[in-house]
């Protein structure tokens, strides 16, 4: 074990962590205000690294500039779902509700398959390879855009819900959903702008990491399980413990990945998992509720 | 006309009825109180007026027009608003955050610094305690903030639940008295209290509910002569 293989975990790992960290923050804002679990994340994570791969294949859009439309799109998306699929359900059991996102999963990652084929299709742009050097460690200049404009747009987020009329009615929501509509807030818009923000969160997220990953159907799934991990760690629905949650999880991968064999290099992650489960179930940082 | 008007309201539960056919009318500028025994239907009749339930059958009129078709957000934008039984504030937002989000509605927001102003003249300690998250105060705190951040809405009636449930009688002292001031400027309000006695002494009429209808009418001091209402809910 040397010193510079430990440093390049450490670069990776917080090069990671704030992509994860930007997907746990959009589901985290989901299930705090909905308090529904949402299995299609990943899918619309998957289905925003499409859009920013085609607009990149058929206009020459860059990835970095094609956030400019996949967010707003893709908040217009997660209110559409909101309001046409999980509303008219809310009185429903939760199981079911649980289960309409998943199906949703499904139908998106189907969809893309029937459209796109499974083939893996990559962004291929000027800086995809760019890097430099940090004393031994490696670091990826698009993997470091991607991290950095994941914790910029995170950090955007919190600041929307602490100073913006209707970000304090998000966390109003989370909290008091009762008292909520009693001081006079739309609780169905409130709930389709959170489904809506969760799903623009992860769309960004998506599009940020085109330039290095490859774009597939299944291409989310592996961020989905990280990201629950990740808002589990946090504290369920704690919209700020998710960004911190990002980078512990991502260094916890990143370090397996370095000091155990390729096969168990996710151990760490999930042994971290189990134990905040088994000792702190409430997250390292509180959940909502016990704020 | 009166300000709020029920008309023979049903509300149901599934199949378990909770009020049964209640007429009730407030009229403007005045404390009218509803007592009765715990699950008697009182705070089923607010959270229908408030659009937290609907009527199986029946009108809520307010000026002669429709309630009851409503949603939640809209009655409070016609400046109908309720202090919830257990309060409902927002724990873990600051006290500044919970009455801004009181006056959330158009019209209460153009007047946020007058109603903050206002509320805090009323509720010293609520100033003092600006930065502080709500639910880090005391009981008392918390029901003078539900109450603070009900007047940011700028109600024309403002309809308190159990307001003295689980607290010291000092405070709850303090806070009838703070009630009455905020009738006496101009503000309806309907008080419903398991406190009888000091409910029906502050208002000038009361409905005594009983199993979900009313039983008995009258003004505070009628009803607190009625030797049905001395030995059901004075204990006398």
């Amino acid at each position: 074990m040397t010193g510079g293989l430990l440093l390049q975990a450490v670069v990776s790992g917080l090069l990671l962590g704030g992509v994860y960290g930007l997907v746990a923050s959009g589901l985290s804002l989901i299930f705090g205000v909905l308090r529904i679990i949402n299995f299609a994340h990943g899918a619309v994570m998957m289905l925003a690294m499409y859009t920013t791969y085609w607009l990149f294949a058929l206009a020459g859009v860059d990835p970095y500039l094609s956030v400019i439309l996949t967010a707003p799109l893709f908040f217009a998306l997660g209110v559409v779902i909101q309001k046409v699929v999980i509303e008219p359900n809310r009185s429903a059991a939760e199981h079911n509700q649980l289960l309409l996102t998943l199906g949703l999963a499904l139908f998106f990652e189907n969809l893309a398959l029937v459209l796109w084929q499974g083939d893996f299709r990559t962004v291929r742009v000027a800086y995809s390879n760019a890097s430099f050097m940090i004393g031994e460690a490696l670091v990826e200049v698009p993997r470091l855009v991607a991290s950095g404009g994941a914790v910029l747009m995170a950090v955007g987020l919190f600041a929307f819900l602490r100073l913006t009329d209707v970000g304090k009615a998000l966390r109003a929501l989370a909290e008091e959903p009762e008292g909520a509509a009693l001081v006079g807030i739309n609780v169905a818009r409130i709930r389709a702008a959170a489904f809506g923000l969760g799903s623009a969160c992860v769309a960004v997220a998506g599009a940020l990491i085109t330039p290095f990953f490859y774009v597939a159907p299944d291409v989310a799934e592996s961020f989905n399980i990280m990201a629950f991990v990740v808002v589990v760690l946090g504290g369920m629905g704690n919209f700020m413990g998710a960004l911190a949650g990002g980078f512990i999880v991502g260094l916890a991968e990143s370090l397996g990945a370095a000091f155990l064999p390729g096969s168990l290099k996710q151990l760490v992650v999930f042994m971290i998992f189990v134990l905040v489960l088994l000792f702190r179930p409430q997250g390292l940082f509180g959940g909502s509720r016990d704020r | 006309m009166s300000l709020l008007e029920l008309r023979a309201v049903e509300v149901a539960y599934g199949d378990l009825p909770a009020l049964r056919g209640v007429s009730v009318a407030i009229e403007a500028g005045e404390t009218l109180s509803v007592v009765g025994a715990n699950g008697a239907g009182k705070t089923t009749m607010l959270r229908a007026i408030s659009g937290l339930m609907r009527p199986r059958a029946g009108q809520i009129l307010l000026d002669g027009e429709r309630l009851d078709t409503l949603p939640s957000h809209a009655i409070v934008g016609r400046g109908v608003v309720q202090v919830p039984e257990g309060r409902k504030i927002f724990p873990s937002l600051t006290v500044l955050e919970n009455l801004e989000l009181g006056s959330y509605v158009a019209a209460a927001k153009a007047r946020r610094r007058d109603g903050l102003e206002q509320v805090f003249t009323l509720f010293p300690r609520l100033k003092e305690r600006e930065r502080q998250a709500a639910g880090t105060m005391s009981g008392g705190e918390q029901q003078m903030l539900a109450i603070g951040r009900a007047l940011m809405a700028r109600p024309r009636l403002l309809m308190l639940d159990e307001p003295s449930l689980g607290l010291a009688p000092i405070i709850v002292t303090e806070i009838f008295r703070i009630i009455g001031e905020i009738n006496r400027s101009g503000t309806t309000v309907l008080l419903v209290e398991q406190n009888t006695r000091q409910a029906l002494a502050l208002s000038r009429r009361g409905y005594v509910l009983e199993n979900g209808r009313v039983v008995l009418e009258g003004t505070g001091a009628e009803l607190l002569g009625n030797e049905h209402v001395k030995r059901a809910y004075l204990g006398m």
